[in-house]
């Protein structure tokens, strides 16, 4: 809890520090910053505790979805380079404070245990990529992706709150423990049925966010337009988040009515699987193949969702921290290999810019290689075991239809991944030795490290979870 | 220790090769493989000793009782057996030519052997599709990386075909494992045939399918092999030897280790179905073969044919079957091994792998004649050869199981010496062609890889017992099972 204090006191500490510090020396303050924080989340290990009025709990799930979230942090802040052309024009200084904002949102989102708690660290988080997201102020793609983002989101911050009156109506209550309480006590039939419109509109505002399957249609935008360092953060901690608090919802406060939701997110998950990964197997540019890639994987963590096992945190902790990895070294390359294709190609994101990259830069290709074969849940990799994980909870409840259909997708899924790998190795391109920093160069050898140690040898952190 | 060291230190090796890019990759992976093959063969002389299984028990993620488990006993030691001596040929066969200091084709050949061996000892369920799955990559790199024409777009074919498989086979394997009694679950592979064993017909009948799917693309039988051909085709020489050597043995082994001794009322739905469907491999294999015009085209056809019969045989379930289709792995990848070898010899000198370019060889190169048409002769099955024996125990539990099944498969004989018979007589005898008139005399390197190969031919065609023998006990197991 001590964390959220002090990752706020520091963006606001990093306001000032902008004054007189570059953007190099910010990045190595924000590092530590983050570093202070995964401290003191960590020592909270063991002791469930609620704060703020009973309104916000720790628990270790709760510490290991911080964990994850700021890892991913972490890692972002690592491979953030220049903001632009010139750091006298852009505002290092208040990107890295408006991370360290969001990163409190997240976790406000991973340990509430009351509504309102939910609501404002969803706010935080949303208002702080809103900004994040029209950064580049000079491109009018990413103008276009923040006022898409923001209008979408408040829409869906509005119904999620709408879901919540209804549920406080039906309930009196707005704690997590005492709502799931009420939902057990009472029968199904003497509750109110507005009870169930208030679900279904939370678990519509939630699913909104992680960019689930009919609310998708802004992801794709929004990752092309914000540029590509906030969509590397977008797509793992804002999606970590989410997955947090729509399963403490579903399973935590409304398990009691299990068999009203199950069938929505059932079908939600399933209509997930074949779009993302349909329309991923479109894509021209890595960037938006990536975006759909991560619309695929919220359908998998879907699957799960309405499994609703005891395992099913852990699934989701092992699912979240793989996938961030993955995504965190495939952005980092994108970035690199775009920034090189800058001026050289027309499009610098497209799969084209990736010809012949092994050649010269044979360890940019295979960190990005891993990540791919990461995502398609290829064996050695950390993606493979939460696969693995998704299909077991999905089995224990006897979901098998989704579970065929997410074989066939996987399928589909190695299509596209598979791309990316023939493009750098099969193809012939002159891309020269590009020039990568050490902080950038530790960070994403860390990811592809941690992806196949996790691969070889899961059990590393699933005995934590 | 000695499991340990055989899973490991080709990875290790191969690694190394791929990583450093050393000047001297050939010396290093054949060293290597010898090394491998020499420990191999301690340890399945030790097997044969004491007649029993060695294995290796380690915890590896024990909160849903996954083990790292491998075991060795006479049907892994069979595979293994064939994995590491193919390997030492496959490495051999690269001497003298442009691909033998790549470091990368010989790393990725090391880290293929690795994960082949992986999944024939492999004694945990999840643990075998590890390396199931992990052997793909390796593979697919050597195949669209140093492959022939078109070779991205066949390559890639092949590897979705097979992920999708495998992927059946993953989901099936779950939903067994789920069924293991203990709330960690086990997927330790005799627990789950006690387990499948005792699940309805019904739902053994889709596991079959699930299992089958994954195999049968991976052997190939009709009508899952449209990725086979071309594939055979356009790899390097040696990525078909590893293809068709010893790759396509997992989706065999698959079938006996998994299939056959936990879905026999599966089995009992669709076994009959699944029969059909070699046999028509086999004769529909043939067939295209007799046609071909491409030398590597028409082994790759036959390959299909053989591995056919082998699928029919131990789908049969009995002892002869499962024995005989073993018997036929290990003279199947020899044979193929050494074919494919003689037609990329042809390649090199002449350019060309058109049957009606070619001809007149044996005027120039005796040995390789000689060694082409013992090769061939066991592939056809001519009795003194180590085919004979194989194909001969395999029509034996086919005919036992089914009269009519067995005549349909019998004609694999005759169609099998018409297009190998065609090969050697385009290839080998009529008049020298005008590639052909200088063609150069074995050299020693090539006459290292066949002349051995092709004695190993013979031998098991003389002395099938040793082997026969040394693999019964643990089919007998199996076949113990289904009483």
């Amino acid at each position: 809890m001590t964390a959220i204090i002090a990752l706020s006191l520091f963006g606001i500490s990093n306001l000032f520090l902008g004054f007189w510090f570059p953007r190099k020396v910010l990045q190595v303050l924000t590092l530590l910053f983050l570093a202070i924080g995964m401290g003191l989340t960590a020592i909270d290990w063991n002791h469930e505790l609620l704060w703020f009025g009973n309104m916000f709990r720790t628990s270790n799930t709760s510490i290991n979805f911080s964990l994850i979230i700021q890892l991913a942090a972490f890692l972002v802040v690592a491979l953030s380079r220049g903001f632009g052309a010139d750091d006298e024009h852009t505002h290092p200084a208040e990107y890295y404070a408006i991370l360290l904002f969001s990163v409190v949102g997240a976790i406000l989102m991973v340990s509430f245990d009351h509504m309102i708690m939910l609501f404002v660290g969803l706010e935080i988080l949303s208002v702080a990529m809103y900004v994040l997201t029209g950064s580049d102020k000079r491109n009018l793609k990413s103008n276009e992706a923040a006022l898409k983002y923001f209008l979408m989101g408040a829409f869906a911050t509005g119904i999620l709150l709408f879901g919540i009156t209804l549920v406080y109506g039906a309930t009196r209550s707005f704690y997590v423990s005492n709502l799931a309480n009420i939902i057990a006590a009472t029968a199904p039939e003497s509750m109110p049925s507005f009870l169930y419109i208030g679900v279904l509109l939370m678990v519509v505002g939630l699913l909104f966010k992680v960019s689930a399957a009919p609310f998708h249609f802004w992801t794709p935008d929004v990752y092309d337009g914000a540029p590509t360092i906030f969509t590397m953060f977008m797509s793992t901690v804002v999606k970590t988040a989410g997955f947090a608090a729509l399963y403490h919802i579903l399973s935590g406060v409304f398990g009691g009515i299990y068999s009203t939701w199950v069938l929505t997110i059932y079908f939600i998950s399933m209509l997930t699987l074949i779009i993302g990964n349909v329309t991923a197997a479109y894509q021209q540019s890595v960037k938006r193949m990536l975006a759909y890639s991560s619309i695929s994987h919220a359908g998998y963590m879907l699957m799960t969702v309405s499994a609703n096992q005891i395992s099913s945190t852990s699934t989701i902790l092992y699912y979240s921290l793989s996938y961030t990895l993955a995504t965190v070294a495939a952005f980092a390359v994108l970035i690199i290999v775009s920034e090189y294709q800058t001026g050289r190609k027309e499009k610098p994101e497209d799969y084209a810019s990736f010809e012949g990259l092994a050649k010269n830069n044979p360890g940019l290709a295979f960190c990005f290689t891993i990540s791919l074969l990461s995502l398609a849940g290829i064996p050695l990799t950390a993606g493979f075991w939460g696969k693995f994980f998704i299909f077991s909870d999905s089995f224990n409840r006897n979901i098998i239809y989704p579970v065929i259909l997410a074989i066939l997708m996987s399928a589909v899924g190695i299509y596209y991944y598979f791309k990316g790998i023939i493009f750098m190795y099969f193809k012939d391109g002159d891309i020269e030795k590009i020039e990568v920093p050490t902080l950038f160069k530790i960070a994403l050898w860390f990811c592809t490290i941690a992806t196949l140690a996790l691969g070889v040898y899961p059990n590393m952190v699933k005995s934590l979870f | 220790m000695n499991l340990l060291f055989i899973l490991f230190f080709p990875l290790l090796i191969g690694a190394y090769l791929l990583i450093t890019k050393p000047k001297h990759a050939f010396i290093i992976s054949l060293s290597a493989a010898i090394l491998e093959a020499t420990a191999t063969g301690i340890l399945l002389y030790k097997i044969n000793e004491s007649a029993l299984a060695i294995t290796y028990i380690h915890d590896w993620i024990p909160e849903v009782g996954i083990q790292f488990s491998l075991k060795a006993d006479g049907i892994s030691g069979i595979l293994i057996g064939l994995c590491a001596l193919l390997l030492t040929f496959i490495i051999g066969s690269t001497a003298k030519t442009e691909k033998a200091n790549h470091a990368q084709y010989q790393g990725l050949i090391l880290l293929m052997q690795s994960a082949m061996m992986g999944a024939f000892l492999a004694k945990d369920a999840f643990l075998f599709y590890f390396f199931f799955e992990a052997s793909l990559l390796p593979i697919y790199f050597l195949a669209s990386k140093f492959g022939g024409e078109n070779k991205s777009a066949i390559t890639f074919k092949f590897l979705i075909y097979t992920i999708f498989g495998s992927l059946f086979l993953f989901i099936g394997l779950i939903f067994v494992y789920l069924r293991t009694p203990g709330t960690t679950h086990s997927a330790d592979i005799e627990t789950l045939y006690v387990t499948a064993r005792n699940l309805s017909a019904e739902a053994q009948g889709y596991l079959f399918l699930a299992f089958f799917i994954a195999f049968a693309i991976k052997m190939p039988i009709f009508p899952f092999h449209t990725w086979q051909p071309d594939t055979y085709t356009t790899s390097p020489s040696q990525g078909t030897m590893l293809l068709s050597g010893i790759m396509l043995k997992m989706g065999t082994y698959g079938v006996i280790r998994l299939i056959i001794p936990m879905f026999p009322l599966g089995i009992g739905i669709w076994g009959n179905t699944a029969i059909v469907l070699s046999i028509i491999g086999v004769i529909y294999g043939s067939i295209i073969a007799i046609q071909q015009k491409d030398a590597k085209r028409l082994l790759a056809y036959s390959s299909f044919a053989h591995v056919g019969l082998i699928s029919a045989g131990m789908l049969t379930q009995s002892l002869e079957g499962i024995q005989g289709a073993l018997y036929q792995m290990l003279s199947h990848g020899i044979n193929v091994i050494g074919l494919f070898f003689v037609i990329e010899i042809i390649e090199r000198r002449t350019k060309s792998r058109e049957l009606a370019q070619l001809g007149g060889i044996t005027q120039s190169s005796y040995v390789l004649t000689v060694s082409f048409i013992i090769l061939s002769l066991g592939s056809v099955a001519l009795p003194l050869t180590n085919g004979f024996i194989g194909e001969f125990i395999l029509l034996k539990s086919i005919f036992d199981y089914s009269f009519v099944f067995g005549i349909v498969a019998g004609i694999t004989i005759i169609l099998g010496a018409v297009y190998t018979l065609r090969l050697i007589q385009k290839t080998m005898f009529g008049n020298v062609s005008r590639i052909t008139t200088e063609f150069s005399k074995l050299t020693l390197e090539e006459k290292m890889v066949l002349i051995p190969l092709s004695i190993f031919v013979l031998l098991g065609g003389i002395f099938p017992n040793a082997i026969l023998h040394f693999s019964e006990e643990s089919v007998l197991q199996i076949t113990q099972l289904l009483k």
